[in-house]
């Protein structure tokens, strides 16, 4: 067991992956960010409602862990969740309905931006509870581990989360019991408007999972390599039947922390220096464009690509219909017993 | 084509704002991500950032402008090679307006119950015996039956575990699970850490991937520490995720009072329970209905709250000797029929509601006592029928007064049985106060015997 600062973030440019990978995790990123734009836009508009958060800036995270699951892992998450979503394989079609509160959307419109699942995609939510995630993470990898497979749970929190009781309760019980889990930790720096100084004085997340037997590590969670290959060493572990992992990826939201943010809390200097110096998704185009990977006009059609499916899931989730009335009192109970795993 | 900036909404309530400052002017560049103006909403003074590339064509609205209604056009964006000609363009009505329109005029939410009391909304309360007539009865303490009703289950259903505090190798702290590990092993019956957030939360996890969780509480006074995990991520689950998944699962443990153990550990829940759209709630009295229900809860597809009684616990009671018999959830039973009032208990209510009628009998009063044995679903028929019979109503409970589940029975009785009524309904509860420890007090607290027949000579004019 050991929490290592920075371990990872060797792992630059010469990461071993293919040209075809590299366009992948451009895409799939960029993919993230324009539908996030485009949810902006729209809430804007006044089509959604309630609490949105944004997840442009922290794209690398999980276009990077993405790239080390296999079929039949399983996702969980917080409130931003759309790129999570995304990420899975979910239909932009879908997430973006919910977000409009449409019949279209995952949830029939009846959860929102920040409740939305998919049994498909091994996708388990969306919460809208600080943490409680956590403890469902671990539930889903204990009932993998109870079956006898080699999935592995993501459990994605973000630092304000980190801070939580039950994130110190989950971490305890996940490895006492081996549970295959890589806990994600999403420091974005800013719990809503609270920095992780004004937080606590113990900021290295990594280490937290110490007191408990968990190894850990820090991340750089603006190069979607380094998050790759950090994900595949934490999986790796997972699969053996080793018990749980934690990865401490340090990543940044350039937009509020919801919609309603007016984001007094940090300097627009500092956004604008991120943004310009430390962008995942220019860090990768630039890979591609000097390593003669792609071609300008390549990633141009890229753009035009994601454009496309962008607008078309904003078609599909402004054409949907609202839910018909009768949904209010659907779903409430079953009498089928669900297929969940 | 030169596109409209609309007036954003800039937070969930926001209806209209004011255009603070704009911090371009016509004819500057403008790259996604600029910030283009300040608007002040309900709430803050925020920045309005460019979702697009363009050129500001024309200023609509002039800053210091308050009352901008959302999606009202206060600019005009150009894109590469358009002149100022096009944003006029841009400026006529927009009949294609892709902003939400609402629907006020979806149908009427429908109320819980009905507010009528015509013989159409005749109860027609279910009375089909729960096991066949002649079954062979054997002699078990509710401990031993819902020990059985666990075993059967988990013999049956190789996802059925159990998890909780020394429910393993203590053999449950108050011996409910006792003999489980032998039979079934660590895997399945697992100790926890007294971590009741943490292991609630796993439970459901669990759930979600495929499991059948039984979730032990060593009492319900601490799930208090879980509530989040129950209400937030057992309950409303399946209504979040359109149907896609829930968490088939089942909460149990003590409830209520047990004996000298004050404040902290002697709350009854049902009422908050009860209270919530997507759990039902199991409180059973008899050792027969706490196996046949507990079986029941297993099985169901959606979360259960199954709250037991440490003093049950040892009472026994004739249980069917059936290799498999369960009782549905909203079904009450009726445990004496009675002509003269009707008292409505469940769990240990039942003991203070039968004593009761056992002695009005000796007074010449002829109670009918029902055992609702489920709180949600929760067999209204049963009630109703009864109470047309017999007109008169008396609803015991261990919980406390405020927003009593006798409460929302008499309101129920009240909206669908008026005008069968001759007094109006007493509820016996536990007194508005937190347990007290001295066992003067303590008796107090709690609801009697003595106090259900003073209730019923109440309402029957005695």
């Amino acid at each position: 067991m050991a929490a290592r600062k920075g371990s990872a973030s060797g792992a630059k440019a010469g990461a071993n992956v293919s040209a075809e990978e590299l366009k992948q995790y451009y895409h799939d990123m960029l993919l993230i960010r324009r539908f996030e734009e485009k949810a902006g836009q729209l809430y804007g508009m006044g089509l959604i409602g309630g609490f949105c958060h944004l997840y442009i800036g922290q794209e690398a995270v999980v276009v990077g862990l993405e790239a080390a699951a296999k079929e039949g892992d399983k996702r969980v998450t917080s409130y931003r969740d759309h790129g999570h979503m995304l990420a899975c394989g979910m239909d932009p079609k879908g997430v973006m309905a919910e977000l409009t509160g449409r019949d279209g959307g995952y949830s029939k419109g009846k959860g929102g931006s920040m409740h939305m699942f998919s049994k498909e995609k091994h996708f388990y939510g969306g919460h809208g509870i600080v943490a409680a995630q956590v403890p469902i993470g671990a539930g889903l990898a204990f009932a993998d581990k109870y079956k006898g497979n080699d999935n592995v749970t993501f459990t994605y929190f973000g630092d304000g989360a980190a801070n939580q009781g039950q994130v110190a309760e989950t971490y305890n019980m996940a490895q006492l019991w081996d549970l295959p889990v890589v806990f994600v930790i999403e420091n974005n720096q800013y719990a809503m408007g609270t920095s992780v100084k004004r937080a606590t004085k113990s900021p290295d997340f990594y280490e937290r999972g110490i007191a408990y037997g968990i190894a850990g590590e820090e991340v750089d969670g603006m190069d979607v390599l380094a998050v790759k290959q950090a994900g595949e060493k934490a999986v790796a572990h997972c699969r053996s039947g080793k018990g749980p992992y934690i990865l401490e990826i340090k990543t940044y939201r350039y937009r509020g922390h919801s919609m309603s943010d007016p984001a007094k809390y940090r300097t627009r200097e500092e956004v604008q220096k991120m943004r310009e110096e430390r962008d995942a998704i220019e860090h990768i185009r630039q890979l591609l464009l000097t390593g003669k990977h792609a071609t300008e006009d390549e990633l141009k059609q890229v753009d035009k690509d994601i454009k496309a499916i962008v607008n078309g899931a904003a078609d599909f989730a402004k054409e949907s219909p609202e839910p018909s009335a009768d949904e209010l009192y659907t779903d409430i109970y079953t009498d089928v017993a669900p297929q969940n795993a | 084509m030169a596109t409209k900036i609309l007036m954003p909404a800039l937070s969930p309530t926001m209806e209209e704002g004011t255009l603070a400052k704009w911090l371009k002017k016509e004819g500057d560049e403008i790259s996604a991500g600029d910030i283009i103006a300040e608007i002040e909403t309900d709430k803050a003074t925020m920045e309005f950032e460019a979702v697009d590339e363009g050129t500001l064509g024309k200023i609509l609205v002039a800053e210091g402008t308050s009352g901008v209604k959302v999606n009202d056009p206060i600019a005009v964006m150009l894109e590469e090679g358009e002149d100022a000609s096009a944003a006029e363009e841009a400026e006529a009505p927009d009949t294609g307006s892709d902003a939400a329109e609402s629907d006020d005029e979806g149908e009427p939410a429908k109320a819980p119950a009905q507010a009528k009391s015509s013989d159409d909304d005749m109860p027609k309360p279910d009375t089909t015996p729960d096991w066949p007539e002649g079954t062979p009865m054997k002699t078990q303490t509710v401990r031993e039956a819902l020990r059985d009703a666990m075993a059967e289950e988990m013999r049956s259903d190789d996802t059925v575990f159990v998890m909780g505090e020394e429910v393993a190798e203590y053999q449950g702290a108050y011996k409910v699970t006792q003999g489980l590990l032998d039979e079934f092993g660590d895997r399945r019956v697992i100790d926890t850490p007294i971590t009741e957030h943490g292991f609630a939360g796993l439970g459901v996890g669990a759930a979600f991937g495929g499991l059948r969780p039984i979730v032990e509480f060593m009492t319900f006074n601490f799930a208090m520490q879980a509530m989040d995990q129950i209400i937030n991520s057992a309950a409303k689950t399946l209504y979040m995720s359109g149907g896609q998944m829930g968490a088939p699962m089942v909460f149990r443990g003590p409830n209520g009072a047990a004996a000298r153990v004050a404040a902290q550990h002697s709350q009854d829940y049902g009422a908050w329970y009860a209270h919530v759209p997507g759990l039902k709630v199991v409180q059973p009295y008899s050792a027969a209905d706490a196996k046949g229900l507990l079986k029941s809860a297993i099985r169901d597809p959606n979360p259960v709250i199954f709250l037991e009684n440490e003093i049950l616990y040892g009472r026994s009671f004739e249980v069917p000797d059936l290799e498999d018999f369960t009782i549905p959830f909203g079904k009450a039973k009726i445990w004496r029929e009675g002509s003269d009032v009707t008292i409505v208990s469940w769990g240990i209510g039942m003991s203070h509601a039968l004593e009761a009628a056992d002695k009005l009998e000796k007074e010449g009063i002829d109670a009918e006592v029902i055992d609702l044995r489920t709180l949600r679903p929760v067999d209204y028929d049963t009630v109703l029928a009864s109470v047309r019979k017999t007109n008169r109503c008396v609803t015991v409970e261990e919980g406390f007064p405020v927003a009593s589940f006798g409460n929302h029975l008499s309101a129920v009785i009240m909206e669908r049985a008026f005008d069968w009524l001759d007094a109006p309904v007493i509820n016996c509860t536990g007194k508005d106060v937190p347990m007290p420890y001295a066992a003067n007090l303590e008796k107090m607290a709690l609801v009697t015997s003595d106090e259900v027949v003073d209730a019923v000579k109440k309402v029957t004019y005695r």
